[in-house]
C-alpha cells in the first residue's frame, strides 16, 4: 500500500510551550490511523497543523506526495482532506441537509448535483430523517454526525475525524463504528482519528500512534500499543482499557 | 511657520487633545469592560453639553461647576440604559447590540431636536477671550481650564479602577467574566455601574467642551465618530490608550488645521484611523490578539 | 428554475406575490402624485436595503458606510451627465465600477489583516466619512454648494428613459424594476453556489474554510455585489432628486437610513427589506400628518419639529425591533399569514 499522508518531523510551539515536537508518522491508503494520548498530549495540535489552521513551526507535511505545509484551510480541503471539529461547528441557521451542501458543493459544479451527494452522505450517516431540522436544533450525537457528514461530502480522500465519539453512549459509538468501516469498505476512504473511547479505537484502527507531551511514545497495532509499558504507564494505567 | 506659532498650534492641539482624550475614556471603559461599542457616545456627550448649557443659562453656573451634576445624572442614565436595557441584547450578536445602540442614538439626538431646536447655542463665559502668556506662548484661558479639568477628572477615574474596591472588582469582570461570577462578584450590578461610570465620564467631558465649542444636536455623530477614532488609535479597552489617543488626534488635528485647511483636519484623523485598523488594529497601547 | 427561486412560497405566499407585483404594475393608473411619490420613495429604500442586507443578512458583514457606495454611483453619474452631457448608462458603468472596486479595495485591506465584526464596521463608517470630507473640498463636484443636475419643466413632462428625463411615473417604473430586479437576483444568489457559502461563512467561517470555501474571495464577492447594487441606487438617487450635497449624501444618517427596512423587515430574509420599506415609510409619513394635524389644532407648538419626532419615532421603533423581535417583522408575519413553507414541505413539488 502506497503512503498518503506522510507527516515528517513537525513542532510547534505557542508562545514558548512545546505543544508537538518531532512527530513523524505516515498513514497509508485506505488506512484507519488512530492518534491517542492523554489531554494536552498535542493530538488536535498535530489535526491542525495537517488541516491548515496553524502553520508548523518545523517539519513537513507531505499529502499524495505534495507539501501541504502553508496552504490554507480551504486549500487543503482543495487537496482533499476533509476535517471535523472536536468542538462541533454547525451552521446553526441552516437546516441539516444545507449545512452537508455547503461541504458537497466542493467538487459539484451546481446545487442540485451538491444537494443528492449531500442526501447520499445523509443516508450514509443515518440522518436523513433528519434533514431539514435546523442544525442549532440537534442533539449532540447528531451534531457529531453531522460534522462527519459534511466533512465526507467535500468528497476527502483523508478524513481527519477529532473525538467524533466524546460524549456518545455505547450504543451510538458502536453504531459509529460500524458506519466509519463501512465507509471504508466502500469508497476506499482513509480516515485518521484522535479518540479517546478506546473501545472504538480497538475496534476500528490499523495502526496507533501515542502521543505524550507532544512527542511520539509508540506506534503500532492496537494490541502492540495496549501492551506497550511505557505506554501503560503514561495514560493506560490510570485508565485501563 | 516660525517656531513659536507652531508651538503655539501644538499646545493648543495638546490641550484640546486632553479633552478629547477624557471622551474617548468613557468610550474605552465601557468597552474594555462590558464589550459594547456605544455607538451612542457622541449623543450622551451632546446631552451633557446641553445640561451644562441649561446650567449656565438658569443659573449661571460654570460649566466647569456643573460637572457633578451632569455626571450624577448621566451616571443614573447610564446604570439604568444598561440594567434595564442593554442587558437584555447581551446574548444577540454583535450587530444588534451595534444597531440597538445606533437606535438609542437616534431616540437621543431626536429628543434634543425637538427640546433645543437645531441651532448652535454657546455659553458666555467672562474668561472667554482671556489668555496665559507664557513666553512667546499664548494659552487660551478657556483651554487651559479644559485641559487641567480633563486629566484631573481622568486621573481620578484611573485611581478608581487602581485603587477602590469596585474598581478592582470591575476589572476583575473585565478579565474573566466567569472567574469573577464564581467568586461572588455581581457582575450585572457592576457592569451597570460601569456603563455609568462611563457615562458620567463622557459627561463631563460634555461639560469641558461646551467651554471651547457651540452646542447642536447634530455635533453627536460626528463625536461618536471621534471618540472611534481616538480610542481605536489608543487601543480599544486600554485607558491610558485612550489619553495618548486624544492627544496625538489633537495635537494631528491642531496641525492639519494650521498648515493645511481647518476643514479638512478631521480627514486626517479618519485617514489615521484607517491607518491604524489596518496595521495595529489593536491600536497603539491594546493588548495584541483580539 | 421556478422552484428553484420560489421554492420556499407556498401557495399563498407565491400568490401573495403576484398580487404585489400586479398592484405595483397597476399602481400609477390610479395612484395620486403623492401616492406615487411616497411610493417611489418605499421602493428606493428596499432597494438599498436588499443591497445592504445581502452583506449583513446573507454574508454577515455590517457596513454602516454603505452611503459611501451609493454617494460614488450618485456623484459619478451627476458629474458625467451636469458637466459632460454623458447618459446615466455611462455614470451607471462608472460609477458602479467605482463603487466595486472601492469596496473590493476595502475589503480586501479588511480581510487581509482580518479585520471583523464592529472593527469591519468602523471602517467603512471611517472611509465614508473620510470620502464626504474629500468631496467637500473636491470643486468640480461642486464641494459644499452642490452638484446640481440640469432640469426643464418640458423634461419633467417626458418619458426620456435613456436621460433618466421625465414624469415621476418613469422614475416609478425604473426603481420598481431595479428593485423587483434586486429581490430576483437575491432569490437567485441564495439558492446559488454562493449564497450557500455565504450563509456557511456568517454562520462558522472556520467551519466553513474547513470545507473548502476560499472565505476571503466570498466575502469579497458578497461586498462587491452589495456596493455595485448601492451604486445604482446612487443613479437613481442623483436623477431623482436632481442635487446632491456631500453632508447629506455620505452622511452616518444615509448610511443609518439604508440599514432601517432590512432591521425592520428582517435582516437576512429575502423579502424583509421590502416589507420593512413598506412599513417604515407609511407610518412616518402618518405620524408627519399627526403631527401637522396636532399643531393645527394649536395642540402642540410650532416648535416641535416633524424631522425631529420622526426621527425619535426610527430610534424607538429600531430599538424596539432589537428587544422584542430581533429577527425582524417579515419571519413573523410569514408565520401568522402561512406565506413560507417549512423546509420539510419543499421537499415535493407544490
Amino acid at each position: 500500500m502506497s503512503t498518503l499522508l506522510d507527516v515528517a518531523g513537525v513542532g510547534k510551539s505557542f508562545k514558548g510551550l512545546r505543544a508537538v515536537h518531532d512527530v513523524s508518522f505516515q498513514v497509508s491508503e485506505k488506512e484507519i490511523f488512530a492518534l491517542i494520548g492523554p489531554n494536552g498530549a498535542g493530538k488536535t495540535t498535530t489535526f491542525n497543523l495537517i488541516a491548515g489552521a496553524i502553520r508548523t513551526d518545523t517539519g513537513g507535511i507531505r499529502f499524495a506526495g505534495r507539501d501541504i505545509v502553508g496552504l490554507r484551510p480551504d486549500q487543503i480541503c482543495d487537496a482533499g482532506i476533509g476535517r471535523t471539529f472536536q468542538i462541533v461547528m454547525p451552521f446553526p441557521d441552516l437546516t441539516v441537509l444545507e449545512n452537508v451542501m455547503v461541504g458537497a458543493l466542493h467538487g459539484e459544479t451546481d446545487v442540485a448535483a451538491a444537494r443528492r451527494r449531500a442526501l447520499d452522505c445523509l443516508a450514509l450517516l443515518e440522518l436523513d430523517t433528519r434533514r431539514h431540522v435546523y442544525a442549532a436544533n440537534l442533539t449532540l450525537p447528531d451534531r457529531k454526525r453531522l460534522e462527519v457528514a459534511r466533512a465526507l461530502a467535500t468528497r476527502p480522500r483523508l478524513l481527519l475525524l477529532d473525538e467524533v465519539m466524546a460524549g456518545l453512549r455505547p450504543t451510538e459509538t458502536d453504531r459509529m463504528v460500524a458506519i466509519l468501516k463501512r465507509l471504508r469498505a466502500e469508497t476506499g476512504l482513509t480516515i485518521l482519528l484522535i479518540e479517546h473511547v478506546m473501545r472504538a479505537v480497538m475496534a476500528l484502527s490499523d495502526r496507533v500512534l501515542v502521543l505524550h507531551h507532544g512527542e511520539r511514545i509508540a506506534e503500532g497495532t492496537p494490541e502492540e500499543v495496549t501492551a506497550d509499558p511505557a505506554v501503560l504507564e503514561c495514560y493506560l494505567g490510570s485508565a485501563p482499557v | 511657520m516660525d517656531t513659536v506659532t507652531l508651538l503655539n498650534v501644538l499646545v493648543a492641539g495638546l490641550l484640546t487633545g486632553c479633552v478629547y482624550g477624557l471622551s474617548a475614556l468613557g468610550l474605552s471603559v465601557i468597552f474594555g469592560v462590558i464589550r459594547i461599542v456605544n455607538f451612542a457616545h457622541g449623543e450622551i456627550l451632546v446631552v451633557g453639553m446641553f445640561m451644562a448649557l441649561v446650567l449656565f443659562r438658569w443659573i449661571g453656573l460654570d460649566p466647569l461647576l456643573s460637572i457633578p451634576v451632569v455626571a450624577a445624572v448621566l451616571f443614573a442614565f447610564g446604570y439604568l440604559l444598561q440594567a434595564s436595557v442593554i442587558q437584555r441584547v447581551a446574548h444577540l450578536p454583535e450587530h444588534m447590540q451595534f444597531l440597538l445602540l445606533a437606535a438609542i442614538a437616534i431616540a437621543m439626538v431626536s429628543g434634543c431636536l425637538i427640546v433645543f431646536g437645531p441651532d448652535a447655542q454657546n455659553v458666555q463665559l467672562d474668561y472667554a477671550l482671556d489668555s496665559f502668556a507664557v513666553g512667546g506662548l499664548i494659552i487660551d484661558k478657556t483651554r487651559a481650564y479644559a485641559a487641567v479639568a480633563a486629566v484631573a477628572l481622568a486621573a481620578a477615574l484611573l485611581a478608581f479602577f487602581r485603587f477602590s474596591g469596585t474598581g478592582r472588582a470591575i476589572r476583575a469582570c473585565a478579565d474573566n467574566y466567569l472567574g469573577a461570577q464564581v467568586v461572588g462578584l455581581n457582575v450585572s450590578r457592576l457592569y451597570a455601574f460601569t456603563f455609568g461610570i462611563g457615562s458620567a465620564c463622557i459627561g463631563a467631558a460634555g461639560c469641558i467642551i461646551l467651554l471651547l465649542v457651540d452646542v447642536h444636536p447634530y455635533l453627536a455623530p460626528g463625536y461618536t465618530l471621534l471618540a472611534f477614532v481616538v480610542v481605536i488609535i489608543g487601543g480599544m479597552g486600554s485607558l491610558f490608550g485612550a489619553l495618548l489617543g486624544g492627544i496625538l488626534i489633537g495635537v494631528a488635528e491642531a496641525l492639519a488645521a494650521e498648515m493645511i485647511q481647518p476643514s479638512l483636519k478631521s480627514a486626517f484623523s479618519f485617514a489615521l484611523l484607517i491607518l491604524v485598523l489596518l496595521f495595529r488594529p489593536q491600536g497603539l497601547l491594546g493588548k495584541a490578539g483580539r | 428554475m421556478i422552484d428553484r427561486l420560489f421554492g420556499d412560497l407556498t401557495r399563498a405566499g407565491l400568490a401573495a406575490l403576484a398580487a404585489f407585483v400586479l398592484l405595483l404594475l397597476v399602481l400609477p393608473g390610479f395612484a395620486t402624485g403623492y401616492i406615487l411619490s411616497v411610493t417611489t420613495i418605499i421602493l428606493y429604500l428596499a432597494f438599498v436595503g436588499q443591497a445592504w442586507n445581502l452583506m449583513l443578512g446573507f454574508a454577515g458583514l455590517l457596513s454602516i458606510g454603505h452611503a459611501l457606495f451609493m454617494g460614488i454611483g450618485a456623484y459619478a453619474s451627476a458629474y458625467l451627465f451636469a458637466r459632460h452631457g454623458l447618459p446615466p448608462i455611462v455614470g451607471l458603468i462608472v460609477g458602479g465600477g467605482l463603487a466595486v472596486a472601492v469596496g473590493a479595495a476595502i475589503s480586501a485591506l479588511a480581510f487581509r489583516f482580518a479585520i471583523g465584526g464592529v472593527y469591519f464596521a468602523l471602517l467603512t463608517i471611517a472611509f465614508a466619512e473620510f470620502t464626504r470630507i474629500m468631496v467637500d473640498h473636491a470643486r468640480f463636484l461642486g464641494g459644499t454648494e452642490g452638484l446640481f443636475l440640469p432640469v426643464s419643466a418640458e423634461s419633467r413632462q417626458g418619458f426620456d428613459l435613456f436621460h433618466l428625463r421625465g414624469r415621476p411615473e418613469m422614475f416609478y417604473y425604473v426603481i420598481m424594476l431595479l428593485c423587483l430586479g434586486a429581490h430576483a437576483l437575491c432569490r437567485w444568489l441564495l439558492t446559488s453556489r454562493a449564497g450557500y457559502y455565504w450563509r456557511a461563512v456568517r454562520d462558522n467561517p472556520q467551519a466553513a474554510e474547513a470545507l473548502g470555501v476560499n472565505i476571503f474571495r466570498y466575502r469579497m464577492y458578497a461586498v462587491m455585489v452589495s456596493s455595485g447594487m448601492a451604486a445604482t441606487a446612487g443613479v437613481f438617487y442623483a436623477f431623482f432628486y436632481n442635487n446632491l450635497f456631500p453632508e447629506q449624501i455620505f452622511s452616518v444618517e444615509r448610511s443609518i437610513e439604508m440599514t432601517l427596512a432590512p432591521i425592520v423587515g428582517g435582516v437576512g430574509t429575502l423579502f424583509g427589506p421590502i416589507f420593512g420599506a413598506f412599513v417604515l415609510t407609511p407610518l412616518g409619513e402618518v405620524l408627519t400628518w399627526a403631527i401637522e394635524w396636532l399643531q393645527h389644532e394649536e395642540i402642540i407648538g410650532k416648535q416641535v419639529k416633524v424631522d425631529g419626532v420622526k426621527l425619535l419615532f426610527w430610534g424607538i421603533a429600531v430599538a424596539a425591533i432589537v428587544l422584542l423581535q430581533p429577527r425582524g417583522l417579515w419571519p413573523w408575519a410569514c408565520k401568522r399569514l402561512g406565506l413560507i413553507r417549512a423546509p420539510e414541505d419543499r421537499e415535493e413539488g407544490r
